[in-house]
Parts: structure tokens; sequence; C-alpha cells
């Protein structure tokens, strides 16, 4: 029998189709990795015994004949930003912590309703504001991947549970959620396969919102197949969103042909900052070649505003989330501190329910929406988003596909990057224009930094066209022939 | 005729403008549907989305809409044909989200007018705007010495905000606005304009000036007053009351007041917000309201008949007078009421008996027109009856008496009791010379002079034949006789 | 950003904040805004600020009660709930 931890999902969607092994087996050994990796601290909550139920009623349903599709009996882990009905749910926060959602998201019964079995909830920045998952009210998540120095290792984040779950191999796939960037740099930084569909391809109810107008859920799988496999079962129109958009899916994973012949793929001059570290530029060009060998042809684009995409990020992200966070005030759920009076008991609860990294975004959120500041700073932003989505739309003219690195670094070691929280947000200078635009991205392992960390590139392709996504993804991973192993699993940490 | 207030320094006027709140009538809220009965067990109308949960998202009632626009319609107004939803942020455990999703920049409804018949003249008021808004829950303050309790069952139930410039210049024209407005909204069908219950809420903001005086002073906002009374009394009182503070040398401060009903005063109210910063910016969970012309037009096609122009049309067509077509479409129910009526029976008529006989009674037993005891049809029937010479007015009453206490069809009361007027010539002299002869000594006296006698053996007359006969003729043939 | 005005932004956002948190917030926020400030140096007068990335017509409801009535949905996650059972939130009295 094949090692029930080293499957992918396109394999173990084959294994258990054959009969190979059971739902239940798989669930059973993915558990036991979970028990064997509390070290990493990826899971907030471990749900072995829902995962056992519905790996069962899985085997049932094959027994039957009646198998459900390709999610049927795989074993997941769900970020803890997403609503599970019954089971606690905390979006990393204090100030959530013993919340039981009464409801099930979109995404996760979608995922559900797929048969797919869910193993916990994952670790992650509290309130999904931060890249490294060092803001968690549950502690850091720790980087299955090492290196010979042997300090430990960021994710990345926010999704840092989910993509340290995956590529620890404690599940076999993940859900992530992506704001600026976090599905895409923690899948970097752990050498995985992240991906953010466009905006509005996946529902957001249910989602606990940071930035409603930048918010999406997307699949951290450890090859391109998986994730196409997996945003088919996420994917779809919900009425109960109404920023979710009625697009036809098509079948994600057909869309890997093997072949982009004449495909123009676009490599953005101002990505190339000073900045921008010898080996990940080596590492990008590798990539250009790679696809220029397969058939596609690069073509030098500009997209002018790119530096100005993340100031412009934390003035819009932040005001949507000093709005979103308002709710949580003590009153219908989640922590409460008593107070004397009504605005001590708010003033007392939010204090201590939220970390300094929340309470910082709040405060820079509401500070420029105040009064005086609104048009000088949210209205700029927006404008500079109108500008930004415009250079994407002229560039797109000319190019199927964008090119990129992921992140401007490999995984640092915990406790590094803490003294200025600028320096934390320039791990999502790639990733956040892409957000802004609303555009569908992915990021997949390309290669190892000198320390033998991994290091991503990063695919932008046009609205709704997550195909040309994958198809160009399946590619350059079968290309960049990445097949190293985080420390982790080879024993050493 | 305006309104001056008398003060020691000169003559003052007050500048008054209305923002009311409109519960828009639908079954479901604004972004959610949980139901909007009024008096609901609590928290039992609360959906996941007004208790604002983790990761609820807002949906529009496209029936609401349909309904700013057709007020704004009704209102004379330009409606916007791009409109944009904004959230209003502030903390107050009534107001789950944390922020109230409004609409501030971009309202649904731009500038209107309303005009008010006024003792003195007409008077166009202008409408500054109209926009659509959730309400907020409600907190309960009474249950326990520590605690204020929440009920959510109102939050995000739909309401129109519907602001007036500050065109107002007495209490009596503010409480004549508010009634004209709810009237319209009535009739178009958008507000049941229940002041009760709280389906309609005024806020005033009042200032005053010297009479004369350009530009606008202080004004103060007092708050959530319920009834058209309330609001011409609060205002009176506060326009006093700053006369008194300008007239003392001191200045008007900008704030909230409440009006305190039983003591006939504001009062200053504790703000619930110190700093007013309400950081509008668009909702990102909704995309902006966008109308095409079609849309529009098609609810003004089927907007209905509104007030002043029915009342001209019952002026017109029915010849009634301005005042009582002022009064009969004073309310949709009652205008319906009696137009169905009146379209089977006679108008003049059938207007007299709604205003006078039908209105006592519903009065009197603390009725509305929808709840009267007695159908338009049947109203209609009983008034065709008089029309047609079958009963008399007086007989009609008692029929009426009849048809309140007990119901029925007037035709067949009539019939079953006999009621028919007596209208045979041959009938009424038979009995005028059978009460003259049992009567000599009046015949006498009318024939001696005393014509008031006449009334006397009107009162036999109608004693004798049951008030059956036939009063006219009665008056007529006596006259005849007795000469 | 100076001390005031991070009081003034901590009471509009309701979290408590004190001495020394007040100076590193004005620190942190200082140099947030004096990175932000950057985008100055982009000229913006004639561009139409984003409303959304979507581009299609906002999708609406029917006029339903399809939600709503089940009181202990609502009521099961909250803290302090009345001790004579009704089915209320709760908060510290709030004088009006």
């Amino acid at each position: 029998m094949a090692n029930l931890n080293n499957l992918t999902l396109a394999e173990a969607r084959d294994g258990l189709s054959r009969g190979d092994y059971t739902a239940v087996e798989l669930a059973e050994a993915h558990i036991r990795a979970i028990e064997d990796a509390s070290r990493l601290n990826t899971f907030i909550t471990v749900t072995s015994e829902i995962a056992l139920e519905r790996a069962k009623a899985s085997d049932i349903r094959r027994e039957n004949k009646e198998a459900l599709g390709s999610m049927d009996g795989i074993p997941i882990a769900v970020k803890d930003l997403f609503c599970t009905e019954g089971v606690q749910t905390t979006a990393g926060s204090h100030i959530l912590e013993g919340f039981t959602p009464t409801y099930e998201s979109t995404v996760t019964q979608n995922l559900r309703d797929a048969g797919a079995v869910m193993l916990g909830k994952t670790n992650m920045d509290e309130f999904a504001m931060g890249s490294a998952n060092i803001t968690s009210y549950f502690g850091t998540v720790k980087n299955p991947w090492s290196a010979d120095d042997g300090k430990d290792r960021v994710p990345g984040g926010s999704s840092g549970g989910s993509a340290a779950a995956v590529s620890g191999h404690l599940a076999i796939a993940a859900i992530g959620s992506d704001t600026g960037g976090s599905i895409r740099q923690p899948a970097s930084f752990a050498g995985i396969v992240g991906m953010k569909p466009t905006y509005g391809r996946c529902s957001r109810w249910g989602m606990v919102a940071f930035a409603s107008s930048l918010d999406q859920a997307g699949p951290m799988t450890r090859t391109v197949r998986d994730a196409a496999i997996m945003l088919n079962d996420m994917a779809g129109f919900d009425m109960k969103d109404s920023t979710s958009v009625a697009q036809n899916i098509p079948d994600f994973e057909s869309a890997i042909t093997g072949s982009i012949k004449g495909l123009r793929v676009g490599i953005p001059a101002e990505y190339r900052s000073d900045g921008l570290s010898d080996e990940l530029s080596k590492l990008w060009m590798r990539g250009v070649e790679l696809l220029k060998e397969a058939g596609a042809e690069p073509v030098e684009i500009s997209l002018p505003h790119t530096k100005y995409a993340l100031p412009t990020y934390y003035i819009v992200a932040p005001a949507e989330a000093s709005s979103n966070l308002a709710r949580y005030d003590g009153v219908r759920y989640g922590l409460r501190v008593p107070g004397d009076s009504l605005d001590e008991m708010y003033e007392n609860t939010r204090a201590a329910g939220f970390g300094e990294e929340v309470r910082r975004r709040i405060m820079i959120g509401t500070y420029v929406l105040s009064a005086g500041y609104y048009d000088a700073y949210y209205v700029k932003a927006m404008k500079l988003r109108t500008l930004i989505l415009s250079d994407f739309k002229r560039a797109f003219e000319g190019v199927d596909i964008m090119l990129t690195p992921t992140a401007p670094n490999s995984a640092f070691p915990i406790g590094e990057l803490m003294d200025d929280p600028i320096q934390m947000y320039l791990n999502d200078i790639f990733t956040v224009p892409a957000s802004l635009a609303g555009l569908p991205a992915i990021s997949l392992p390309a290669g190892l930094s000198d320390e033998g960390l991994p290091l991503g590139l990063h695919l932008i392709s046009k609205p709704f066209d997550e195909e040309t996504l994958f198809r160009v993804g399946g590619v350059l991973e079968s290309s960049l022939e990445f097949n190293a192993e985080p420390s982790f699993l080879r024993g050493l940490s | 005729m305006s309104y001056v207030l008398e003060g020691k320094t000169g003559e003052w006027e007050v500048v008054i403008g209305l923002e009311v709140h409109a519960q828009i009538t639908s079954k479901a809220k604004l972004f959610s549907g949980a139901a909007t009965n009024f008096g609901a067990a609590p928290n039992s109308q609360v959906s996941l989305v007004d208790a604002a949960m983790p990761g609820m998202l807002p949906v529009i009632n496209e029936i609401c809409i349909e309904k700013a626009v057709r007020t704004g319609l009704g209102l004379n107004a330009e409606v916007n044909l791009h409109s944009v939803f904004e959230r209003k942020n502030y903390f107050y455990p009534d107001l789950p989200q944390g922020y109230q999703i409004s609409q501030f920049q971009k309202p649904i409804v731009g500038e209107g007018i309303l005009t008010l018949n006024m003792p003195e003249g007409q008077r166009q008021i202008g409408i500054e705007r109209l926009h659509m808004e959730q309400d907020a829950g409600k907190s309960i303050h009474d249950q326990d010495p520590k605690l204020t309790y929440i009920d959510l069952n109102r939050s995000g139930v739909a309401l129109m905000e519907i602001v007036s410039k500050p065109d107002l210049r007495s209490p009596a024209e503010a409480g004549e606005y508010l009634r004209k407005l709810r009237v319209i909204l009535r009739y178009l069908g958008t507000c049941d304009g229940n002041m009760e219950q709280g389906s309609l809420r005024c806020d005033a903001n009042v200032s005053i000036r010297l009479t004369g005086e350009e530009g606008l002073r202080t004004r103060t906002e007092i708050k959530n007053i319920n009834s058209v009374r309330f609001v011409m009394a609060a205002i009176e009182y506060e326009a006093r009351r700053q006369l008194d503070v300008y007239e003392n040398g001191r200045e008007v401060i900008q704030e909230t007041r409440l009006y305190d009903s039983d003591n006939d005063e504001t009062r200053s109210m504790r703000s619930k917000e110190e700093a007013h910063d309400y950081r509008y910016f668009p909702d990102p969970d909704l995309l902006p309201v966008i109308l095409k012309q079609e849309f529009v037009d098609s609810i003004k096609a089927t907007l209905p008949e509104l007030p002043d122009k029915k009342k001209d049309r019952f002026i017109g067509e029915f010849g009634l007078s301005v005042e009582d077509a002022t009064t009969l479409v004073s309310d949709i129910d009652i205008a319906n009421f009696f137009e169905s009526a009146a379209k089977i029976s006679e108008p003049k008529l059938a207007a007299n008996w709604v205003i006078h006989e039908l209105f006592a009674i519903l009065k009197r037993d603390g009725l509305t027109i929808k709840e009267s005891p007695v159908s338009w049809e049947n109203l209609g029937k009983l008034v065709s009856l008089i029309a047609n010479g079958t009963i008399s007015g007086r007989i009609a009453k008692d029929v009426f008496e009849i048809m309140i206490s007990e119901g029925g069809d007037p035709s067949q009361i009539v019939e079953e009791k006999g009621l028919k007027q007596i209208s045979s010539t041959d009938e009424i002299e038979k009995m005028i010379d059978e009460l003259i002869e049992a009567n000599p000594t009046q015949a006498q006296q009318y024939q001696d002079g005393n014509l008031k006698v006449a009334g006397w053996f009107v009162g036999q007359m109608m004693k004798v034949s049951n008030g059956k006969a036939n009063p006219q003729m009665v008056n007529e043939l006596l006259q005849k006789k007795l000469s | 950003m100076d001390k005031t005005t991070v009081k003034d932004i901590a009471k509009l956002a309701r979290i408590k904040i004190t001495g020394d948190e007040v100076e590193r917030l004005a620190d942190d926020l200082t140099n947030i805004f004096d990175w932000i400030e950057q985008l100055k140096e982009v000229d913006t007068d004639n561009i139409e600020p984003m409303t959304s990335v979507i581009d299609m017509v906002m999708p609406s409801r029917i006029d339903e009660v399809n939600d709503g009535n089940d009181v202990d949905r609502v009521l099961q996650n909250a803290p302090n709930r009345p001790a004579d059972g009704q089915n209320f939130y709760t908060v510290p009295k709030v004088i009006e």
C-alpha cells in the first residue's frame, strides 16, 4: 500500500476509486500525522470524530456506487476563518475563542457536499492580518521547512496553518483565504501550490470578513492539478453573497492540457525592483526560459503603478477591516470583558480580544476613514485602485498571462521582521496588485534559496480565466520539476 | 398671516426642517429575509445577518428599491439612476454590525416638492432627498436595574429617510407637512404611516432668526417625535426656548433634544456618539444601485391618483364642496370607500353619509374605515335608497342603526321592517284628512294665522305614519289642506 | 500622528489603549503614514474611485420571509443572557 500520507489529491482520488484504500484509512493516517506534528502548531481545532464520520459516509457511498466526485473522501484542512457548524471558529483570535457557529460557510458546505473530509481548523494570523502566522492568539505556526541553522521558520501568512498542513503532509489539501497574498505567499514559503481565484468566484458567505472587496477563498495543495480539482467544488454563485458572480464554472482540471504554444507571457518591468535578490531574479528568469522552451512568447510589459499597490492596499484593507470588525463588541457572541458602562465594556473587550496587529490595522482604518482624511486617503486609494486595474487591463490586451516572483524572500526565522510593521507588509509586494485588481493568481514552488528554502513563482491571468492559469501553471510545474521535501518530512526536525 | 414670535428684541421667525423616517411596507427586511411584523416576540424576527454574526452578508430586497422610487415619484422628486449604499459607522448595542447600511453621498432620490394647502394659501415645501437605510434594534431599559435588554427584531427593517428643506415656517406648517406626507405615503402604499407603531417617526430641526435676517442660525434637532400633535407642540416649545436663550444674551447650542410630552418641553439628550464622525464609505459588500429609466417609467405609470388631484376631481366630477372633498381624500382608504359607495348611489349624499353618519360611528367605536361594520356596498345601497325616494332620510338613519348593530343589506331591512316611504298622494291625503278631523282646534289655529302649527301637524303625521310619510309631500299637501 | 490623535482614534474604535501603547502606536502609525504619503506622487485628478472590481448589476432578493424565527440560533452564543430567561441580549445599562 502506498504511503497514505504522500498522496496528491489526484492520486488519492484514483486510489479510492480503485479501492486501494478507504477514506477511513486515509483519514486515520492523516489524523495520526497531525498528532505527531503538534510541534508545528498547525491546527487550532482538530476534528477527528467528524473526519472519521465523514470518511465512513464516503466509504458507504462508494460501496453503494454513489461516490460523489473527485473530492469524495479526501481529507482536507480548513482555515479557521471559515465558519463551520458546530465546530469552534476563531479566526485566530481570542475575541472569538469558543465561538461555535450555528451555520456553515458556503465554501466549506460546497466541499462537504462534495464529500470532502474535514480534519480540523487550521491556525492563521488573527483575522487574516499578517504574513507570517505570528499574530495568532493560538501561537505561531512553524514551517515544516527549515534551513541548516535549525531555526524555526515562519510558514508565511495569513494562511500559515493551512500551508504548513499541506506542506507537512498532514492534509492532502487545505482551504485558505487570500486578501493581499495570504494564500500565495505562505504557499511560496512552504513549497506548495496556492491559488487565489478571481474575486467573486467563490462565495464569501460564512467567511469571517477582513477586507470585503479583496477576500477570496482558495485551494492550497501540493500540485497544480490538485488545486484545479479542488477549486471546481469550492467555486460557484451564491445568492447570499451580493459580490458573488454568476459565472460559468468550467472543468478546471481539463484546462491542464500541457500545451502553451503561442501563449504570450507578460514580464512586468516594475517587479524588477532594486530589492529583488539575485537568486530570486535568476529563478524568475529561469521560469521565463522554461515557458519559452515550451512554446510561449515572453513579452516585456509595464504596470506603471505597481509600486503604489502596497500602500494602497494598506489603506483599503484596514479601512474595510475597521468597519468589518466593529461587530466584535462582546454583545452577541465571543469574548466579553465587563465594564462599568457600555463603552467601558466595548473598550475592555476589544482591547483584550484583539491582538496588536489587529488593533494597529483597526486604528489605521479608522483614521483613513475619519473626517478630514477620507478624501486624502480612502478616496485616493480607491482612485489608485482604478489605475492599477487599468494597468492590468491595458497589459492584458497584449499578453495572455503574467509571470512574476511570489514573494521577495524565503521563509524567515520566527522572531525576525518584528520591529517594523512595514518590513512585514513588504512580504506582499508582488501578490497585492493582483488582489487589488481582483485577478486570479497562483503560486507554485519553483526552486530553493541558497539556504535551501522554497521560493515560488507567481502567475496572474485575466478575470475568470483560471483555465489559462492552470494550463500555464501545469506546464511550468512540470518544467520546474520541484521535488524537494521539507526537513520535517525527512525527519530532520 | 405668518407665524412670529414676539420678543423683547423684536419679531422672530422660526425655520424648520423635518426628517421623517418611514418604514417601507414590505414582508421582509431591507437586506435579510426576516419578517418585519410589529409586536413579535423578542428576537424572533432576527436572521443571522440581522444579528451580525461573523461572515454574514447583505442582499437587497427588490421591493424596497421599487417603493423608494415610487415614493420619490409621488413627491415629484428626481430619481437618481445611480445610487450607492454606504456604511455609517458607530457603536451602539442596538446596531449589531457596528454600522448602519445607509446612503450618504448618492441617495436614490433627489430634490422634490410637497404642496401644502394652508388656510392662508398654498405653500410649496422643498424635499431635499430620500434615501434607504436599515432601522436599528430596540433597547429596553426597564427590565433590570443594571442591564439594558436588546431586541433586534427591528434591526435591518427597511426605512426611507425623507429630508425636507428648511422651508417650513410654523408649527402648523410642520404639522400639515407631516400629515400630508403621511397621506401620500399611504396612497402610494409604500408606508402604512402608523405613528403609534413607529412606522413613521419624525425628527425636527429647529432654529429661529429675526424676521428678515439672512442666513440661518444654529439649529437643534428634536428626535423621534411620534405624533403630529407632538411635532407641533415640540416645535412651539423649542422656538420659544431658543428665543429665551437669545434674549438672555446666550447662544443656542447645537445639540440633540427629546420632546417630553408629559411636561410639554424639550430636553437635551446625552449624545450617543461623542465625536459624530460616522466615517461613511461605500459598503464593499454591495454594488452600486443602477436603475434603468424604463424601470422608473414603469413605476411612474402605476402611480395612483394622489390626494390633491383626487380632491380636485371629487369637486369637479362629483360637485362636492372643498371642505368635504378635503376630508374624503385625507386618507386613501376613506377616499376609496367613499368613491366606491358614490358610484352606486349619489355622490353628494354619499359624501354626507360618510362624513357625518359613518365617521360618527367609527369615532365612537374607535374603528378605522377598514374596520367599518358597514361595507361601502351597503352604505352605497342605503344612500341610493334615499336618493331614489324609497326611504326618507330619517328612516335611513334607523336602518343605518340596524345595519351597525346587526349588520345586513339595507334593501332587505327596509323590506322586512316595512319601512318604505309612503309617497302615494292618496294615502297621505287620507292621513291628513283624518288628522285634521281629529284635531279641529289646531286646524282652526292654522286658519286663524298661526302658521307654525303646521309643524305640529307634520310631527303628528310622522307619528301616525311611523315616520314613513314622505316629508316633502306631507309639507306640500298639508299646506294645501289646511289652507 | 500625535498622542492625542491616537487616543481620539482609539476612542472612535472603542479600543482601550494605555500609556506605553499610545506611544508605540503613535510611532508605528507615523511611520506607516509617512510610507503611505508616496501616493501623493500620483496625479489622480480625473480618475474615478473604484466602486467594485466586479462589473455586474447588484443582485436582489424577492420580498418574502424565509429567515428568522429561530431565537435559539441567534442567542446561542450570547454572553450574559437574562437571569429571568427572557430572550434578549443584555449590555450594561445605557442611560439615554
